[in-house]
């Protein structure tokens, strides 16, 4: 089966005051893959997904979605288009309960479907807690629960294992290899164990611009790569 | 169901009320009503979207002098002329809802309570039509509907009743549809709202717009049941009213506005027979809501008791 | 009197009224710029400048020089202190939370107003001022004789709104020197660049605070001092400045000191000018108009720059 491409981004570009943030980036990403972002602090992940999901203007460049240009449309359109993004800083409804959190990202208010989403991240006993009660953990789970809970086609997720336990981030491990296949991670990550486990596609930026994009064994061994950001490897 | 009953029992109380007070305070209720829907009205912005306005008395003003003016210098009857009311300030509403939106936080509350400046301003001015802060009295003969006439205390009062709980209850209706789950949502946390696919703009524009029009209704009907249309409800402390009434009876609480108007209305009524300086107490109050009681009377009692309160 | 000389004391009026407004909007722009809280009160202290000034100025004996001088320190001192104590029992504990603020700055404003209609009333009251001889201004014109020089009836001003006009400016500029050479001023400004560095340097943000608050209210009650002679003293007299000083620190940019003195000067002498020309209630409603559009389409102010 020919792989379909569900994003793409053609010469996509952002500068911040004269600085470049992002550098004329081509980027694919294929139907039902996990791909990773990864690179330094101030490489730019986090403005290349922002112009993604239109949190960022572009200031040059395309973003193709599901074969449709999104440059210009407004975040709340891409998102109805079928993105999801949850945030590097934990973004949820701190004041209102887990189900309502869900049921606002659901769009409808049913509890059996809330609960399938909470059962994703094992909070479905705490469902009518208030959210900002929850540990910091616990918190970024429900977010990715939202996530999830909107039946994305394109789920973004900005390191999302930032603050998780051990035991934590193998449930989440768990829950996006059950999501694979299906909808297309686009995954922000520090944690190499958590990108080596997971992503079938790994691209490294730097500076603002790809330094090398491939599976995670090529990446590996891409002398590029360790020199900028891996290490010794 | 529950939730219903509570509102209807609240509606129904004021029904029977209307029967057995002593004229007086049959008076004082129909105006609480009256207000309480004002109040209502800026619950849908400031209580449900966290849109902080200090500007409402221009809306107030909107349906009191478009159904003043028609019904005095146009010869227009009371329904209609209501009806006027209630574009004016759904126009006025829309307008300010697509300029002040633009900002935020603290210059969204500078740049409302400049508009409703401008708008005393203009009443002011236009004195030849609006006598200004005299204002004008409608006469009794024109305040009727067919053969009903609204200024006999009796049917003023229900008149202002009917008004209220056509407030309430779409407010009521609103906290049960996605709708209003969406404007908490957006007053909880925008950012996270819009990146769940909602339109954050479209949202507080409705709620601007909503709001406006149900605060335009309560000036127009102020202005047809007790007859009377001044420069003076268009001023700064009628803006602030509001604010007072909705932070005192519990913001993002349906019946809140209600509660809120009538504590302060009769706080206000016993307090003005003993000193001219009443204001002082709408300064003390404010001051300890905002150090002691952030959430208002019905606020706190969901908190503490009735979690299931609207 | 013919239009030339009618501008030169439109002007003149406008001077003096920009002079007392540059003094009460900096007080309102310190208090942003710093505290990043938004003091509605704050025409109520320029109130409470004014009826302490006629208090302190009627309780003296003596020439009036004497009561006004004693007014000139004893008014911003109470303004502050009140100012002081509101920071403390009540701004401070809702952690100046921007929205908390103003609503709670709302009920001061009224509880300070109340108060004052209770002890000092209803009447509007008039201070002495400590020297004001009349200046009559010559004005010229071509005649049949050629160039003359003549004084035409009504045309003058008074050596007490000259003045106020220098005092205010040697205020501003003391001002400034504080703000910029002191080291009180350094930590002001520091606390206003990043107030977790300026705790983590041992500032004591929370006295810098209420210091701050307490000036920005002693500048508003100054003002009214200087203007009290002129204008008499009434318990209402909060509404004009507050709404004009707002304008001020829009136009010239929140928090901007500078932009706050360019504007202030910019919008006192138009005000005077245009409401000399024009009625005043029309000059009112554009004015409030366009601020609300500048802060509308131009958040940064007229004068501010544009954040990256």
């Amino acid at each position: 089966m020919a792989a379909v491409t569900i994003l793409e981004t053609k010469g996509l570009h952002r500068e911040f005051g004269g600085l470049t943030a992002v550098d004329r980036v081509d980027f694919t990403m294929t139907q039902g893959e996990v791909h990773a972002l990864i690179g330094p602090n101030g490489a730019g992940k986090s403005t290349f997904v922002g112009m993604v999901s239109g949190r960022i203007w572009a200031s040059g460049g395309r973003v193709i979605f599901d074969g449709q240009d999104i440059t210009a449309r407004p975040a709340h359109a891409r998102i109805r288009m079928g993105m999801a993004y949850t945030f590097q800083i934990t973004a949820i409804y701190a004041r209102l309960s887990l189900f309502e959190n869900i049921a606002l990202a659901l769009g409808e208010r049913s509890r059996p479907r809330v609960q399938e989403a909470l059962d994703h991240v094992g909070l479905t006993e705490r469902m009518d807690e208030i959210a900002g009660d929850l540990s910091y953990g616990h918190q970024r789970l429900l977010e990715i629960a939202m996530g999830v809970a909107q039946a994305p086609r394109l789920l973004i997720l900005d390191e999302p294992t930032q603050g998780l336990a051990e035991s934590e981030i193998e449930g989440f491990n768990a829950l996006i290899r059950r999501l694979a296949g299906e909808t297309s991670i686009l995954l922000i990550e520090h944690n190499m164990n958590v990108v080596m486990a997971l992503a079938d596609r790994i691209t490294v930026l730097d500076t603002g611009r790809i330094l090398a994009t491939g599976a995670p064994d090529e990446i590996h061994a891409d002398p590029h790569v360790q020199e900028a950001y891996l290490g010794t490897g | 169901m529950k939730v219903l009953g509570l509102h209807l029992g609240l509606l129904a109380l004021l029904a029977v009320l209307g029967m057995i007070l002593p004229a007086y305070h049959q008076g004082n209720l129909s105006r609480i009503m009256v207000l309480a829907t004002y109040a209502v009205g800026y619950n849908v912005m400031f209580g449900y979207t966290g849109l902080l306005s200090l500007g409402h008395a221009m809306f107030f003003g909107a349906g009191m002098y478009g159904l003043g003016l028609a019904m005095q210098h146009g010869g227009v009857g009371a329904v209609p002329a209501f009806g006027i009311g209630l574009v004016s300030a759904a126009v006025l509403s829309a307008v300010v809802a697509v300029l002040a939106l633009r900002t935020i936080g603290v210059a969204f509350m500078i740049v409302t309570l400049m508009f409703s400046q401008a708008a005393f301003l203009s009443a002011l001015y236009f004195g030849e039509w609006t006598r200004g802060d005299e204002g004008f009295v409608l006469a009794q003969q024109i305040r009727r509907v067919g053969e009903v006439d609204l200024s006999n205390p009796v049917t003023r009062y229900y008149a202002a009743l009917l008004l209220f709980s056509v407030a309430l209850l779409l407010t009521m209706r609103m906290t049960q549809v996605r709708f209003g789950h969406v404007l908490v949502a957006v007053r909880e946390n925008e950012e996270r709202t819009r990146m769940l696919g909602y339109s954050v703009w479209s949202h507080k524009f409705w709620a601007v717009v909503i709001s406006g029009t149900i605060s335009g209704a309560a000036g127009a009907a102020y202005a047809l049941l007790f007859g009377y249309v001044g420069a003076s409800f268009v001023s700064v402390p009628y803006s602030i009213f509001p604010l007072l009434w909705v932070l005192l009876g519990g913001a993002g609480t349906t019946i809140g506005p209600f509660v809120g108007t009538l504590f302060m209305f009769y706080l206000i009524d016993y307090l003005s027979g003993l000193t001219t300086a009443y204001m002082l107490v709408v300064g003390i109050v404010l001051v300890l809501l905002t150090l002691f009681a952030r959430a208002g009377l019905m606020g706190e009692i969901r908190k503490r008791w009735v979690p299931w309160l609207p | 009197m013919e239009f030339g000389p009618h501008l030169i004391l439109a002007i003149l009026e406008g001077a003096v009224g920009a002079a007392v407004l540059a003094l009460t909007a900096l007080g309102l722009s310190l208090v942003f710029g710093i505290m990043r809280v938004v003091n509605v009160a704050h025409g109520e202290f320029f109130m409470l400048g004014a009826i302490v000034a006629w208090w302190v100025a009627t309780s003296i004996a003596g020439h009036p020089a004497l009561g006004f001088v004693a007014a000139a320190v004893v008014a911003p001192l109470v303004a502050g202190g009140v100012a002081v104590l509101g920071d403390r029992l009540v701004l401070k504990r809702v952690h100046y939370d921007p929205e908390a603020t103003i609503v709670a700055t709302i009920g001061i404003l009224y509880i300070i107003q109340q108060l004052a209609l209770m002890t000092y009333g209803p009447e509007a009251r008039p201070v002495e001022p400590p020297f004001n001889s009349r200046i009559a201004l010559p004005w010229f014109e071509f005649g049949e004789t050629g160039f003359e020089i003549y004084y035409p009836w009504g045309f003058g001003t008074t050596t007490y709104k000259l003045f106020v006009i220098g005092a205010a400016a040697v205020i501003l500029v003391g001002f400034w020197l504080f703000l910029s050479r002191s080291r009180i001023g350094l930590v002001m400004r520091a606390t206003q660049l990043d107030r977790e560095m300026a705790t983590a340097f041992g500032i004591p943000v929370s006295r810098v605070y209420s210091l701050v608050f307490g000036l920005g209210a002693a500048l508003a009650a100054l003002a009214a001092v200087l203007i009290v002679p002129i204008q008499q003293a009434h318990y209402l007299m909060g509404g004009d400045p507050l709404l004009l000083s707002f304008i001020v620190v829009i136009i010239g940019g929140l928090g901007s000191i500078r932009g706050t003195i360019v504007a202030a000067v910019l919008i006192g002498l138009s005000d005077g000018i245009i409401s000399v020309f024009f009625s005043p209630t029309l000059a009112k409603i554009i004015a409030t108009l366009l601020v609300a559009l500048v802060l509308v389409f131009r958040p940064q102010g007229l004068f501010g720059k544009k954040p990256a």
